[in-house]
């Protein structure tokens, strides 16, 4: 008797609360995934002088769902010479990657799955494995386009991972901890996109390049490659890739956030900017920095494959070296140094 | 009663140890970078059950994240048949198996002659046992940029001499690549390359 109450109370009861928060973050980001797709159309025909989806629901509103069903009735057609459990499993691993990053997010003082002291770097250590749905994918389809996306791929993505590893260490540097809550708090007096400005800007443009958007989606260059990686995936799983690709801009976006606009804190810190509750300005600032990847999406043609290359390793890295240097010399020269 | 940590390292330790074999028996390589990932993985949460979390995730980052992903690309580039892979198990057998038996005989001597010195189980509880109630991080900062900041640069300078190392080795100057200079581009201007010339009409056209 007592065996089985300890079982239901240590056991059982951890197990059903936590699906129940993870139920709780899951659902409203598959919302959002959906919405994203309908408000990039949107955003990018208002930018082009067109309408948009405007046919499936009210102002087209239904037309994420329109397409996720459309999608779902489609046969998954398996090729022929390919390896067929890696060619489930490469979405499989895309979608679930996207999606175990948020266990560490903080929405607003308290409110996280996981407090981890390691957060950012499990956010990093997330994100970095992000790669291995695309080259599994690229490989298991047998097929060259796909295999020449995923090698693309594999290579853009481990560069730009680099500078981002060293736009992180500044800001860590200024926060003295890898809690990603405390580094939102220790933004209370200034967000860290004021001292680390040209920082921020890299990660901007690294997050583009890690998540494959335009215009680093090279992985996926239609022009070239017919789609890349997703050429021989149909129905449900390439649903699971674009779910998966849509999830990551947004934990992307969700990283920018945190690191550089202050997560959950209000602008400023008196009275009609704290009326609103901080998981609002959370997703306020997401929404923004989703909008830049739209409307870069909108501005920028693709860059070329050795331009892209030169930007993350003659460009980008030298910088933020350099960078790092200097927030450390000054936090050492002027004894700011956090924790001291 | 069950003691989750105890199960955990259960699990973890038997899907490594099988991965582990798997990573040499396999035929197709690529399944076998692949397990070589999936034991990674595992000894990452071994450490996380040692409270060891930055070592985790440090694993996690740089030989999942980067090192597997250049072997995966490697042996992806690489096309094996699988009648060779049995030539080459056939032809060197023999030695193989000898220099096995030699390493198992080493294993076995040594094994028989382990010793653990009586400090040696509080040393793998505390490491350090200076600061208690610090994040694992801070303390391997700690340990590492001030108690053996010198050997810290030393390994540092030795990667350096390596990277050099491997530039040098691979670094070739083909002639007649034509390659963008972006400084180049950007300092040119319309007077350099367009100019407008008068041609004088030789005849009524």
């Amino acid at each position: 008797m007592g065996n089985a109450s300890y079982f239901w109370n240590e056991v059982i009861m951890p197990v059903l609360s936590l699906t129940g928060y993870i139920l709780l973050i899951l659902i409203p980001l598959l919302l959002a995934v959906a919405y994203l797709t309908f408000v990039e159309r949107k955003v990018i025909a208002a930018m082009q002088l067109r309408l948009g989806p405007n046919v499936v629901g009210w102002f087209g509103l239904l037309q994420p769902f329109a397409d996720g069903l459309k999608l779902l009735h489609k046969e998954t057609i398996i090729p022929t010479r390919s390896n067929p459990i890696l060619f489930l499993l490469a979405p499989l691993i895309t979608f679930g990657l996207s999606l175990s990053a948020w266990a560490v997010i903080p929405f607003s003082p308290g409110c996280v799955i996981s407090n981890i002291n390691v957060g950012i770097l499990y956010l990093f250590a997330i994100s970095s494995l992000g790669v291995y749905g695309i080259i599994i994918a690229g490989w298991a389809s047998n097929s060259k386009y796909p295999f020449l996306g995923a090698l693309r791929s594999a290579a853009q993505m481990v560069s730009y991972e680099v500078s981002i590893g060293l736009v992180i260490i500044t800001v860590l540097l200024s926060v003295g901890s890898l809690n990603l809550s405390e580094i939102v708090t220790a933004q209370e007096k200034v967000w860290f996109i004021i001292p680390h400005l040209p920082m921020a800007v890299i990660f901007i443009i690294s997050a583009l390049a890690e998540t494959n958007r335009a215009p680093f989606d090279l992985p996926e260059a239609e022009a070239e490659l017919v789609s890349g990686y997703n050429v021989e995936y149909s129905s449900m799983t390439f649903a699971l890739f674009f779910l998966g690709e849509y999830a990551n801009m947004i934990l992307m976006s969700a990283m920018g956030s945190i690191l550089f606009l202050g997560g959950w804190l209000p602008p400023f810190n008196f009275a009609p900017f704290t009326w609103i509750p901080g998981i609002v300005w959370f997703a306020l600032k997401i929404s923004f920095l989703l909008f830049i990847f739209l409307w870069v999406r909108a501005t920028f043609p693709r860059y070329r494959y050795d331009q892209l290359m030169r930007l993350g390793w003659k460009v980008f890295l030298p910088f933020s070296l350099a960078w790092v240097v200097l927030t450390a010399s000054f936090l050492v020269i002027f004894n700011l140094l956090p924790g001291k | 009663m069950i003691n989750m940590t105890a199960f955990l390292f259960y699990v973890f330790s038997i899907v490594l140890l099988s991965a582990a074999v798997f990573v040499v028996s396999s035929r197709n390589t690529v399944h076998g970078v692949l397990f070589l990932i999936l034991a990674f993985f595992n000894a990452a949460g071994l450490f996380i059950l040692a409270h060891a979390e930055f070592l985790a995730m440090m694993l996690i980052i740089v030989y999942v994240g980067a090192v597997a992903v250049l072997f995966l690309f490697v042996v992806m580039m690489l096309n094996i048949q699988i009648g060779e892979i049995q030539f080459v198990i056939r032809r060197y057998s023999l030695i193989g198996s000898f220099v096995g038996v030699i390493l198992a005989i080493e294993l076995v001597l040594m094994l028989v002659n382990w010793h653990t010195s009586p400090g040696a189980f509080d040393l793998t509880v505390a490491p350090i046992d200076l600061q208690k109630g610090i994040p694992n991080t801070q303390a391997l900062g700690n340990l590492l940029y001030t108690h053996y900041a010198l050997i810290f640069q030393a390994a540092g300078l030795i990667l350096l001499i390596a990277m050099v190392g491997a530039i040098v080795l691979t670094l070739r100057h083909r002639e007649g690549v034509r390659r963008q200079i972006v400084g180049d581009q950007f300092a040119r201007e319309v007077k350099d390359c367009v100019q407008l010339v008068d041609i004088p009409r030789t005849s009524k056209g």
